[in-house]
């Protein structure tokens, strides 16, 4: 029976974490390919890193980064942030990464999503979204509009919508992001990764909300996500990752936990 | 030297890394006197199986593949590697290698998990193999280790070749083949320590078999 997924996210700007990760030992850590290696070691099941100025100047070091995280963690990868061309994709894929995220690139053109999946293969092609609550409207009927830099740019387009139109250009994967949630803790939009779950048939990731090991059970029980993402919670030291699978193993999920 | 089988559908990199981390000496070729002298074969493949043939084909490896698997060089295949050992592939209509025999098919997304939910197309994350007798490559492994499996197609070969299987909405056959000739559908190089053990297990059999 598959597990499901417990991915930390890490967010990188110009080759160093945006904020160090602390682990319940306290050991601070501020070197992506450490803590990666470290959450390797924890039992993650997948590591998002988040490319944050993906600025051109910084690009390489951040290829940089991904290359040494290629050649010292074993588990899959995925790696988003600045992905706007076919050229962006296939760098990240050659330094090593498993998987490459698009997120506002398809948004401005879809036609990536179809490109990146025929190069690649649609395993490695995750269709990144971004969404928030909206009033309900002829254009948004489902309530949750897609939005991009950081949730500041409303694009007129449904999410229910966008993921079904991402799965049918070939997208392996979603990674859904409730830009209400994000931050919050108050744990994951429920309703928002439901509906996506019951309207396409590729995997979900819940991402957005996370502020204890039952957030994530509940994305997986109640919304039927194949996965979530996690940040703080576990960056902060406040939970292990086998804490937290611990915990939801405990709830009836089926959980990775020989590593 | 264990041989990183080299052609445009596979993901040799990836391989490569986690044997170098093991420390076990390899090469990326697809020199037929190269792959001769090694004392094992891995034969990884990403992407549809159809492109995967075609390459095989353009570059006259199917040929050197077969050659070596008659001469009992011990093979390893990989995701489409494993799935391109059969005789034909559904993804896109393909006539396969035709060194195990059995077809490969795709998941059907009407059939539904154990919560009653159909299953996702591509089976994509962590899942168990349970061996159906013992097998050298799993030597020192959990039982309940997990490998990391990334597909939409299952291998389906003759009954007598299936080594293990796997749940997914029903049970498939995730490792197939016969000892010193193993095809696994997931990814040991991407499956964390388990995977790491049994490539090391593979590099161990290689090893002794090129001594006996």
């Amino acid at each position: 029976m598959l597990s499901k997924r417990i991915i930390p996210c890490l967010d990188v700007r110009a080759g160093k974490l945006t904020k160090g990760v602390k682990f319940v030992d306290n050991i601070d850590i501020g070197d992506p390919v450490e803590s990666a290696k470290a959450y390797f070691e924890a039992g993650a099941d997948e590591i998002v890193f988040y490319d944050i100025t993906a600025s051109h100047e910084q690009r390489g070091i951040f290829l940089d980064v991904v290359e040494r995280v290629a050649e010292q963690i074993f588990i899959p990868f995925s790696v988003g942030g600045g992905i706007n061309t076919l050229d962006d994709m296939r760098a990240v894929l050659l330094a090593g990464a498993e998987k490459v995220s698009v997120n506002s690139g398809a948004v401005k053109n879809p036609d990536i999503i179809s490109e990146g999946a025929a190069a690649f293969g649609s395993q490695c092609v995750v269709l990144g979204m971004d969404v928030k609550r909206v009033e309900k409207t002829a254009d948004i009927p489902s309530g949750f509009e897609v939005v991009i830099h950081g949730g500041r740019k409303p694009v007129g387009m449904d999410a229910i919508e966008w993921a079904k139109t991402g799965e049918a250009l070939g997208a392996g994967e979603i990674c859904l992001n409730s830009i209400d949630a994000d931050g919050t803790k108050d744990g994951y939009d429920l309703e928002l990764t439901r509906l996506v779950t019951k309207n396409v048939h590729i995997p979900v990731i819940a991402s957005g909300g996370a502020g204890n090991p039952d957030h994530m059970a509940d994305a997986f029980l109640e919304a039927n996500a194949s996965a979530a993402l996690i940040a703080s919670i576990v960056h902060y030291g406040e939970y292990s990752i086998k804490q937290i699978k611990e915990h939801i193993q405990g709830r009836g999920v089926k959980m990775r936990m020989v590593w | 030297m264990l041989a990183i089988l080299k052609y445009k559908a596979g993901n040799q990199t990836s391989v490569r890394r986690a044997l170098d981390h093991l420390g076990i000496e390899c090469a990326i070729t697809n020199d037929p006197e190269t792959i001769e002298k090694s004392c094992g074969i891995i034969f990884p493949g990403v992407g549809a199986a159809g492109q995967a043939m075609d390459e095989l084909q353009a570059e006259g490896l199917d040929e050197v593949l077969k050659a070596q698997i008659w001469a009992e060089k011990p093979l390893l295949g990989i995701c489409v590697g494993c799935q391109i050992l059969l005789d034909y592939s559904q993804e896109n209509d393909t006539t396969a290698l035709g060194i195990v025999p059995g077809e490969c098919r795709m998941f059907n997304p009407s059939w539904t998990d154990e919560d009653n939910r159909p299953i996702r197309v591509p089976h994509m994350g962590w899942n168990q193999v349970r061996l159906l007798q013992d097998n050298a490559l799993f030597k020192g492994i959990d039982k309940n280790a997990e490998f990391y499996f990334v597909h939409s197609y299952y291998p389906a070969p003759a009954e007598e070749f299936v080594l293990g299987v796997t749940t997914y909405g029903r049970d498939f056959c995730s490792i197939h083949g016969r000892t010193g000739l193993w095809a696994v559908q997931f990814h040991p190089e991407k499956s964390g320590r388990p995977g790491l053990q049994l490539l090391k297990n593979f590099d161990t059999f290689c090893k002794e078999a090129g001594n006996a």
